[in-house]
């Protein structure tokens, strides 16, 4: 395709904001209940970022992993490919991410979060795992179509960077979630859904953090 | 059910028909709308109704089955109105097969397909027809464009063989939003195609200047997509109170007012509105009868909709 230039954000949205809140609702019915293990996870993910040691950190980083891999399979895959032709990418890109949390889960740590870089991972995880699927509710779009951590994208994508603030990690291992907080929020601003901010804010946030706290002192891994 | 009970019933059916059948013709002739408006395809003279059906955004609805239910009666609705040209593309995700499902349940009698080949290459064309004809659900298209010019040397060498070998009535090329209008010049003027589609409405006018004039001297059909801007045109002009010049060619809405602009142009053989409404559909249809406004209408009907958009 040439004349790329001349292309807008407008010319790549393909469905309308009705079919894809329809989806998630839909994707919902199917995997239900799964949600509610997910939602147990998710506390979990907080739980460990709140008492950091080797192993909470392993936890936090392999039930992530689990989490972008299912998402990448059960919803792009399987149903955000029906109305975005670039689903299957979005699936290999969430496989990817999956398996670098899994080396990360693998590999040795010394060093875990204090004081304010703590309290802001703490803050975004808890933001994407207890707040994001109220979204709905605000909205006026209902229950059905709650977006929950491990199963829709963009609270797991959330959740990630504050875990990933929380780790410290390597900045290779934050291109994908950042990607995917531009890709959907773009792709929500085009829909005109109400929170549509909520995802680049997120992520400015979450690299404000870790750029600032970059040199900040941490605790020992017990 | 005795047999005398089921001889009145039926005596009394045929009594009731029989005067209907005199009554409803006066009825029917007084509350239908007038025929659906057709231009001939320049290259052959078959007539195709102005009024078509785009299907990017709106029939993109996965495997949702109660948004493919309304889509079904979308196309439904299109269809009884006197519809026949539906347009589609392997780009618009899900439209393809919501629509091939519609048209096997629908068996339109009609119905003018018009698919596009968008992929790089020219094997991997024949094989993304192929798909697309099976998504669709027809034996074969009467018109398939090459989308937004990708690949269009290689796709229309296989296009005009596909034509020449009966396997297909019409080949066109497409573009949108007013791209590579330069490109699209050369090839109109260059290549023995029976379809151009662009972008067209009473904002954007640029193809006024030289595609619809070469359309219409290298008789080439037009068929118009993105007429209300992808909806962005008719939000804008929604509450706007109508002027008076739409009652003089019988339009009630925006819409209508904007399509007949369109569709009133000589050289436009038809636009292709995009809904997944059935109102929609019954109102857009209604654009392409009755009495069609005149270049100092048309002229009007532009500098309203700049004025209030």
């Amino acid at each position: 395709m040439s004349e790329w230039w001349t292309y807008t954000l407008s010319d790549f949205l393909m469905f309308s904001q009705r079919s894809y809140f329809r989806l998630i609702a839909l994707y919902n019915e199917v995997v239900w209940p799964v949600h509610l293990l997910a939602l147990a996870a998710g506390l979990a993910v907080i739980g460990c970022i709140a008492r950091p040691d080797v192993r909470t950190r392993r936890i936090a980083l392999l039930v992530l992993a689990a989490a972008w891999a299912w998402v990448g399979w059960a919803y792009h895959l399987e149903r955000y490919a029906d109305i975005n032709t670039a689903g299957p990418w979005f699936a290999l890109a969430f496989g990817v991410q999956a398996a670098m949390l899994c080396f990360m889960a693998l590999r040795p740590h010394d060093a875990a979060p204090a004081g304010m870089q703590k309290q802001v991972a703490l803050g975004l995880t808890g933001l994407a795992v207890i707040a994001y699927p109220l979204l709905a509710l605000g909205s006026g779009r209902g229950w059905n179509q709650a977006e929950v951590f491990g199963i829709a994208p963009d609270p797991t994508a959330i959740a990630t960077l504050g875990v990933l603030l929380a780790c410290r990690a390597h900045p290779i291992a934050w291109l994908i979630p950042l990607m995917w907080c531009a890709v959907s929020g773009a792709t929500l601003m085009e829909l005109r859904v109400g929170h549509a901010w909520l995802l680049p804010t997120f992520a400015i946030l979450a690299v404000a953090a870790g750029l600032l706290f970059r040199h900040s002192r941490h605790s020992p891994v017990h | 059910m005795t047999p005398d009970s089921f001889s009145r019933r039926r005596l009394l059916q045929s009594l009731l028909a029989a005067s209907g059948s005199l009554i409803l013709p006066s009825l029917h002739a007084a509350t239908s709308p007038a025929p659906l408006i057709t231009r001939p395809i320049p290259s052959s003279g078959e007539q195709i109704p102005v009024i078509g059906l785009g299907s990017w955004i709106t029939f993109n609805v996965g495997r949702d089955p109660q948004a493919r239910s309304e889509c079904r009666d979308v196309m439904r609705q299109f269809f009884a109105g006197g519809g026949r040209m539906i347009d589609s593309s392997p780009m618009y995700g899900s439209a393809q097969d919501v629509i091939g499902e519609a048209v096997q349940a629908i068996k339109p009698p009609a119905l003018f397909s018009a698919d596009k080949v968008w992929i790089s290459g020219g094997a991997r064309g024949v094989q993304q027809i192929e798909t697309s004809r099976k998504l669709w659900r027809v034996p074969r298209f009467d018109l398939l464009q090459v989308h937004n010019l990708l690949s269009w040397e290689e796709h229309l060498k296989t296009l005009f063989a596909m034509k020449k070998e009966g396997r297909l009535r019409y080949v066109g090329i497409t573009t949108s939003e007013g791209r590579r209008h330069g490109e699209i010049e050369k090839i109109m003027a260059s290549q023995p195609i029976d379809f151009v589609q662009v972008s067209y409405n009473a904002l954007d006018r640029e193809v006024e200047q030289r595609i619809l004039p070469l359309a219409r001297e290298r008789r080439i059909g037009v068929i118009v997509n993105r007429p209300f801007r992808q909806g962005d045109l008719t939000q804008a002009l929604a509450g706007k109170p109508l002027p008076g010049w739409a009652a003089e060619i019988g339009c009630t809405t925006w819409a209508q007012a904007l399509l007949k602009f369109i569709v009133s142009h000589p050289a436009v053989t038809c636009a292709i509105p995009a809904t997944s409404s059935v109102a929609h559909v019954r109102e857009n249809l209604l654009a392409g009868t009755g009495r069609m406004p005149d270049e100092a209408l048309r002229k009007r009907i532009a500098q309203d909709a700049e004025r209030l958009a």
